[in-house]
């Protein structure tokens, strides 16, 4: 109990000192939890960083996991305990993220440029090589020669065996071939069996036999072919360079080209500058349906918000009545469709709206092809993310409700004041001092709402004239098809529109925002 | 008492944090040898790992544990069920991804222009144990880039009841569906997934034998993304054909029969003729329904209506750790005619190995029918570029099937196309 006569001593020396704070089980376990996260995610993440090579992350890492460790231990920086849990999450999950995508949008990422320029070339040297014409198939066994790898090669047709070092080819006399022509000893090597050759499958597949044709290399550890790889990288002009002639890098598309302006398949990644962005303002195909898009997905968000606004608060006001009976059942029965997994339910609605086989069409006996004709398939979607989206509303709402006091309803109805004007004057805008936050979440959370429209439309009808877009495109899913459509993956392209439709919400967002703080000040 | 708990705790964790940190800073550690012992006997050819989608895990397992066994190696095979291409091109750009590959051939051009795939070389012996038709599918830029073990093609699956007699032209099918449909017997004259967007695999045996292309070929005769012939004049008569069959013509062609419905309506006996693949037999058969199955008919006077083949493959991953192993493995092992048998027993679509289907034919005839349906079929394009079709060639003909003007159509998925392609 040393520790506490010190304490108490020094308690008593220091006079008004901070209030001691009580060691509750709670305060220790919530420590040990951080510090056990911390080092849990440690003993996690620091092997696979470490054989990666990632030592700028595995520094971050062990800093933050010592920042951390070290704000724990000690019994100082109280508010900090707090607040840096939070902060690393809010690092890790939403600035790591943003800046990534932002980065991104700068390169061309893709399809095509996913690896380093080292990776193309290794790509494009072993995919070029084929099998010299007319070279026997070797039958291969892996042997050491002391410590040193071999290979044992036969020809299958003539059955004479050859040994293979960094040499060349050697014919080698006095070898035992087994039944399935390998060979199963010979004069002073050692014959790797099985399991012993899988050991040193890595050094096998590295190892080659000049020959005047080429190299013979292992294809498995049973079988050896001599090939020639047909391109190859030259450093001294950066090229690569084949009986088609010559390949430059051209370090701005992230290619070897040639005179003819054509491209070998494989490519890196490079710094493309603004190409993405000025790509999205200024190719007609993109910039031209873009307002069209927008204004859709303007009026698509706002009718979803509203929409579900309106549903769920008047389905809220109707059970928050005193004289309403059953509550609880309705409640229940409202929360249902909110309770489902939304995948799911789009793509049944989007069955329900078949023309001839789809439940709407039978219910009303009509025959719409609601989601065949631009209008109907707008309001459908608008209807679908309406029936998805008003239990949340109501759930909110009525929380909102329970909050604003039946006095002041009361009174107004004292005062004189109709429902309906006790309602637009009393009740609504205090709803609304609570509830305008999470509109606003929620028109950013519907202008991307990309499941609602690609598991129910996929953006469709389209326009015989214009494939690229539909009717009912939100410019995520219209994004999308472009990104991740057409030419492949476009991670890069894709980045770069995130953050303009990011600038779009963003902006949507502060100047709504700042209308609230307004009428916050006015009603609270 | 209190006190000193926390801080033996808490001094335990610090040491825990410690160790790991150091570890990783020096492997010389004794925390780091425990855990990089696994990674260096992964290096030495210790672990192949393969992917697999859900369907081919279980069938392969006894086979790789095997392998495992003559080999003194750990063979473990993982299962991925969702966007199995896009999660292996970013594992093995990250170094996590498998050292075999189970996938369709036509994702090689995506495949290779990301270095994600190593060639393969087979035996003249190996290749000659294969369908054609499967070697051509995996062959890439002149290059053999896997091992194909499995072919799947659509064929006309007919009800025998209502439709006794295999159709010998489109022509025919059409007035007999027509006509079942006008006694009442069936509300669909043809089950072909059309959808809101068009779906260019199933209708492509139709537009072909109406005339119709996709690209023109290169000197070596595989496609050339440079010659996109969509909006030629050719394939506007085809996608006219479309419009002849659609909604305004002959109603066989429906936006409202989707992929989710066409397979239930035929089984629910809504239609006497559905175009599908050996995945829709499953549901056919648990039908009870007397069927038959034969070739997609080409028009009177038209091409032939040849199908797009498909070929499931095993591909060796480029940045895999035990290449040699997984060369092995494919190269020499799943070539083999027990393997092939037993992928087929558990998901049955025609094995690519000829003595395989040869087995196969004898005892399931609706594979050999199947097989047959495709034999004038082409492999689906592997080319990257292929990507850029679907989309605009599934809105032309959606919008020919509703009634659209077929040029306008065609000419705007050319457009589309070449424009993604960067060809103007």
């Amino acid at each position: 109990m040393a520790v506490d006569v010190r304490e108490a001593a020094r308690a008593e020396s220091t006079p008004p000192a901070r209030p001691r704070r009580e060691i509750t089980t709670a305060f220790v376990v919530s420590r040990i939890a951080v510090l056990a996260v911390t080092a849990a995610i440690l003993l996690y993440a620091v092997p696979p960083l470490a054989a990666a090579g990632s030592w700028a992350a595995l520094t971050l890492l062990c800093a933050a996991a010592a920042a951390v460790a070290f704000l724990y231990l000690t019994r100082r920086f109280v508010p900090a305990k707090y607040l840096v849990p939070g902060t690393i999450f809010l690092l890790a999950f939403q600035v790591f993220p943003v800046v990534y995508t932002a980065t991104t949008a700068f390169t061309n990422f893709g399809d095509g440029h996913r690896g380093t320029k080292a990776e193309a070339v290794t790509a494009i040297e072993t995919g070029s090589v084929r099998q010299a014409p007319g070279s026997p198939e070797y039958a291969l066994t892996p042997a050491l020669r002391g410590d040193e790898l071999v290979f044992l090669l036969v020809d299958p047709k003539t059955k004479q065996v050859s040994l293979g070092d960094p040499a060349g080819l050697t014919p080698l006399a006095g070898a035992e071939l087994g039944l399935t022509g390998k060979v199963v000893s010979a004069p002073g090597l050692t014959v790797l069996k099985g399991p012993e050759a899988a050991a040193r499958a890595q050094d096998i597949s590295a190892f080659a036999v000049p020959t005047p044709g080429g190299l013979i290399k292992a294809n498995g550890l049973s079988r050896a072919v001599e090939g020639r790889a047909a391109l190859a990288y030259d450093a001294s002009c950066d090229c690569v360079r084949g009986p088609d002639g010559t390949w430059t890098a051209d370090e701005e598309q992230g290619y070897f080209v040639n005179a003819r302006g054509e491209h070998l398949a494989q490519g890196w990644q490079v710094n493309v500058g603004l190409a993405n962005f000025a790509r999205a303002l200024t190719d007609p195909t993109i910039s031209g349906y873009f307002l069209g898009v927008l204004g859709w997905n303007v009026v698509f968000a706002l009718a979803s918000v509203l929409g579900t606004f309106a549903l769920g608060m008047g389905v809220a006001l109707a059970l928050h009545h005193p004289r309403m009976r059953g509550t609880r059942f309705y409640r229940i029965a409202l929360i249902l469709p909110y309770a489902m997994p939304a995948f799911a339910m789009l793509l049944v609605w989007r069955d329900l709206f078949n023309r001839d086989f789809g439940l709407v069409n039978q219910l009303l006996g009509t025959h719409v092809d609601w989601l065949g004709e631009p209008g109907t398939a707008r309001l459908g979607v608008i209807l679908v993310n309406l029936w998805l989206g008003f239990p949340y509303m109501f759930l909110v709402t009525t929380g909102a409700l329970q909050a604003i006091p039946r006095e002041l309803t009361e009174a107004a109805a004292i005062d004189g004041a109709t429902p309906w004007r006790a309602f637009r004057r009393v009740t609504l805008p205090l709803l609304l001092v609570a509830l305008t936050p999470l509109l606003i979440s929620s028109f950013a959370f519907n202008f991307n709402n990309f499941n609602a429209i690609a598991l129910t439309t996929e953006g469709g009808p389209f326009p015989a004239a214009s494939p690229q877009v539909g009717a009912t495109d939100l410019l995520i899913t219209y994004t999308f098809r472009l990104a991740f459509g057409a030419g492949g993956a476009q991670f890069g392209f894709a980045a770069a529109i995130s953050v303009f439709i990011f600038a779009i919400v963003a902006l949507i967002s502060a100047v709504a925002f700042r209308r609230t703080r307004r009428q916050e000040e006015v009603y609270a | 008492m209190r006190k000193r708990a926390l801080g033996v705790a808490a001094l335990a964790t610090l040491a825990f944090a410690a160790t790991a940190c150091g570890g990783g800073a020096e492997p010389a550690a004794p925390a780091a040898s425990g855990t990089s012992a696994p990674a260096s006997a992964a290096a030495g050819g210790g672990t192949l790992v393969i992917w697999a989608d859900p369907s081919r895990v279980q069938p392969l397992k006894p086979f790789a544990d095997a392998f495992g066994k003559e080999n003194g190696v750990t063979v473990e095979v993982k299962e991925i069920s969702k966007d199995n291409q896009t999660t292996f091109l970013t594992a093995s750009q990250q170094g996590s991804g498998p050292d075999i590959m189970i996938g369709a051939h036509d994702w090689i051009g995506n495949l290779v222009q990301n270095g994600a795939i190593d060639p393969v070389t087979l035996t003249e012996e190996q290749k000659a144990a294969f369908s054609a038709k499967a070697m051509q599918a995996v062959t890439f830029d002149g290059q053999v880039y896997g091992a194909p073990y499995a072919m799947e093609n659509i064929a006309l699956i007919r009800n025998t009841e209502l439709a006794p007699d295999a159709p010998a032209t489109i022509e025919d099918m059409i007035a007999k569906g027509k006509e079942l449909k006008k006694a009442g017997k069936v509300k669909e004259v043809l089950c072909l997934p059309v959808g809101q967007k068009g779906d260019a695999f199933h209708v492509y045996p139709i537009f072909a034998s109406a005339g119709g292309a996709l690209f023109g070929a290169t000197a070596t005769g595989d496609p050339d993304p440079k010659k996109v012939l969509l909006g030629a004049p050719d394939s506007v008569k085809a996608f006219e054909k479309l419009k002849d069959l659609g909604e305004k013509g002959d109603g066989a062609l429906r936006t409202s029969i989707t992929n989710e419905n066409y397979i239930v309506n035929f089984a629910g006996g809504k239609c006497a003729y559905l175009v599908s693949g050996p995945w829709a037999m499953a549901d056919v058969k648990k039908a009870g329904l007397s069927y038959d199955i034969s070739a997609v008919p080409s028009f009177k006077d038209g091409k032939p209506a040849t199908p797009f083949v498909g070929v499931q493959t095993f591909f060796v991953a480029s940045k895999g750790k035990s290449k040699a192993l997984a060369q092995e493995f494919v190269a020499n092992y799943v070539t083999n005619v027990d393997v092939a048998m037993a992928l087929y027993k558990a998901d049955p679509r025609p094995p690519a190995l000829t003595a395989a289907l040869q087995q196969v034919q004898a005892e399931d005839p609706d594979a050999a029918k199947f097989m047959d349906a495709g034999k004038d079929g082409t492999p689906m394009p592997a080319i990257p570029e292929m990507a850029a079709i679907w989309e605009p060639f599934g809105i032309a003909e959606n919008a020919a099937v509703k009634g659209g003007d077929p040029a306008e159509a065609a000419a705007a998925a050319q457009k589309a196309i070449d424009g993604a392609l960067k060809n103007n």
